[in-house]
């Protein structure tokens, strides 16, 4: 776990890297240096364009160029893509399936100090209503760069959510695999399982190790795919655990921990408690400052699961 | 524009009027006034204006056309229809149940419709990316869009205008439908977006006006638009919302409203009458 990178930073050199192997043009909408698709601009300037600050009119464009047959990427942060455009992306992208993959950097509390206005933290609730949307929230820089060609290799409208502070490479291991839709069960567990996404993947670890000394078996699934939700492992982790906690930095309305809900509740009801924004706006500040606020914390996942357990009949 | 050409193309555009009447009654809603107006317009793409084959709609390099105000989906369906990319007996079914014709164009179920639309101000986007994918794959077919006057309200439209123009998509061409009503009254009055030739200008277009229901203006527009270099052109025609129904003539009302039995009848016989 010694590299840090930011997701985002990820992104746009997978972009410019797979650009060689790849026919995929990419839009941004004046945030390129933020988004890091930049990195790609430099290197193919001829499939790069710039929207200006319309994102509306860059998804609807971005659904043009797919109906013509072309692979856009379209770039911004989460409030303005699944925010500003969500109509755009319902519309133009979702109803139709075609074939656009958003590139939605800086989403959730992670943010920091440019404050609530452009911390998203209700991205994932919105993309996954949009029926056919499939949604990837990647733990790490290697993740982000598999979920990247994964998404060009996939036909349909695919939603990628980015952050922008530099978390911890976890899937560094050689025999690491990336497949759209599939969870990862990162250690197994018999007392509880931690479902974690994005940034609370290397958090829910560092939680099970915690639990481990206090004499607590914790399984951590790393669910990157939040939509189609591995409801086969989720169920498994169900029946053999018994509880759940999970924990991802958005609201807890809508979200992993929403999605996790909904799936247990119907087919094998266990308790689940859930780490992430409590319906609230989010706050300027450091970002390990803003973790500790709203309660993001490895410290807040042991917390919840105890939680969990305890609900256990 | 010779005179045989002229009256065959008069009469496509009759049949067309019949056609969405003929749907906009038998489903008992729909947009019957929009529809009208732009019926002319309909004809003149994709019998004389456009590069297409009805057999292969899906065919890469095709012109294709954009109906960003989606609501006049009776129009581009009949249209679709006359010119053989699906039989006209589905018509009557539009908006019911077992129909692929749904109240708004949908791209994934009815043969010839190139983008889905409905939602207003984003069919224009839309129509943008296309023109840009051809620009990028070096390909040669055009793109139109179909924008109503009312729908340039939104935002969207002018952040599309500005798209075009900055990639410079001369083979994009954007007509206006300036018939000069909305739902709720006349656009100069609900919210007045007027003028559209001199903010289209300003926005980088070459701008060409046209009465929507001639013919031979129509041919000189498009001319002009695909002869224009280095910048979309938008074709502002000037339309009568309702057209070819007296009663139906200028009247926000038909906006959205499907004709009664008695209703029907007369505009058949009116639209019959001139043909």
């Amino acid at each position: 776990m010694a590299d840090k990178i930011a997701t985002r930073e990820a992104y746009g050199n997978a972009l410019a890297e797979l650009g060689e192997k790849y026919d995929f043009v990419v839009l941004d909408a004046d945030l390129s240096a933020a988004t890091k698709t930049g990195v790609f601009k430099k290197k193919y300037p001829e499939r790069f364009f710039n929207c200006g600050i319309a994102e509306g009119n860059m998804m609807s464009v971005a659904a043009g160029l797919a109906a013509a047959g072309k692979v856009p990427f379209a770039s911004t942060f989460a409030m303005f893509a699944a925010g500003r455009a969500f109509e755009q992306i319902r519309n133009s992208i979702g109803y139709p399936h075609l074939n656009v993959k958003i590139g939605a950097t800086h989403a959730g509390i992670t943010v920091g100090e440019d404050g609530a206005t452009h911390q998203c933290n209700e991205d994932l609730a919105l993309m996954r209503t949009i029926p056919g949307m499939t949604i990837i929230n990647p733990a790490d820089a290697v993740e982000a760069k598999a979920a990247v060609e994964a998404a060009i290799n996939f036909n349909g409208p695919v939603y990628m959510r980015f952050g922008r502070f530099a978390v911890p490479v976890i899937n560094d291991k050689p025999d690491y695999k990336f497949e759209i839709g599939k969870g990862v069960t990162l250690t197994e567990g018999k007392d509880v399982t931690i479902v974690a996404t994005g940034l609370m993947v290397s958090m829910a670890l560092e939680a099970a190790e915690t639990l481990k000394a206090e004499g607590i078996s914790a399984r951590v699934i790393n669910i990157h795919t939040i939509k189609p939700l591995d409801e086969e492992l989720i169920l498994k982790a169900a029946k053999e655990t018994g509880a759940i906690v999970t924990a991802e930095e958005h609201s807890v309305i809508g979200g992993l921990g929403a999605a996790v809900t909904e799936c247990v509740c119907g087919a094998c009801p266990v308790p689940v408690t859930r780490v992430g924004v409590n319906d609230t706006y989010g706050h300027s500040g450091t970002v390990p400052a803003l973790l500790e606020m709203y309660g993001l914390t490895p410290a807040n996942i042991v917390e919840k699961a105890k939680a969990a357990i305890a609900l256990k009949k | 524009m010779e005179q045989t050409k002229k009256c065959a193309l008069a009469a496509k555009a009759a049949q067309i009027r019949l056609d969405i009447l003929e749907e906009v009654h038998a489903a008992k809603s729909g947009h019957p006034g929009g529809s009208l107006s732009i019926a002319d317009v309909m004809t003149y793409l994709y019998f004389e204006e456009m590069n297409i084959d009805p057999a292969k709609p899906d065919w890469a390099d095709r012109d294709r056309l954009v109906l960003s105000k989606g609501h006049t989906a009776p129009a581009l369906y009949a249209t679709l229809a006359e010119r053989g990319y699906f039989d006209t007996a589905e018509l009557p079914k539009l908006r019911k149940i077992d129909s692929f014709l749904q109240g708004h164009p949908d791209m994934k179920h009815t043969p010839g419709v190139d983008m889905t639309t409905g939602s207003l101000g984003l069919g224009i986007s839309a129509a943008c990316g296309m023109a840009l994918a051809a620009k990028i794959d070096g390909k040669n077919y055009r793109t139109y869009t179909i924008v109503g006057d009312g729908e340039s309200e939104e935002g969207q439209v002018w952040e599309a205008c500005m798209f075009a123009a900055h990639y410079k998509l001369d083979n994009l061409c954007v007509i206006i439908d300036w018939n000069g009503l909305q739902i709720d009254g006349k656009i100069t009055e609900v919210m007045n977006p007027t003028p559209h030739d001199k903010k289209l200008e300003a926005f980088g277009f070459n701008v060409v006006v046209a009465d929507a229901h001639n013919f031979d203006e129509l041919e000189a527009a498009f001319a002009n638009a695909k002869s224009c270099k280095g910048k979309p052109t938008a074709i502002i025609v000037k339309s009568v919302k309702g057209k070819g129904v007296s009663f139906m003539e200028n009247q926000a009302s038909w906006h959205g409203t499907a004709p009664n039995d008695e209703q029907y009848a007369q505009a058949v016989a009116e639209i019959k009458a001139t043909m």
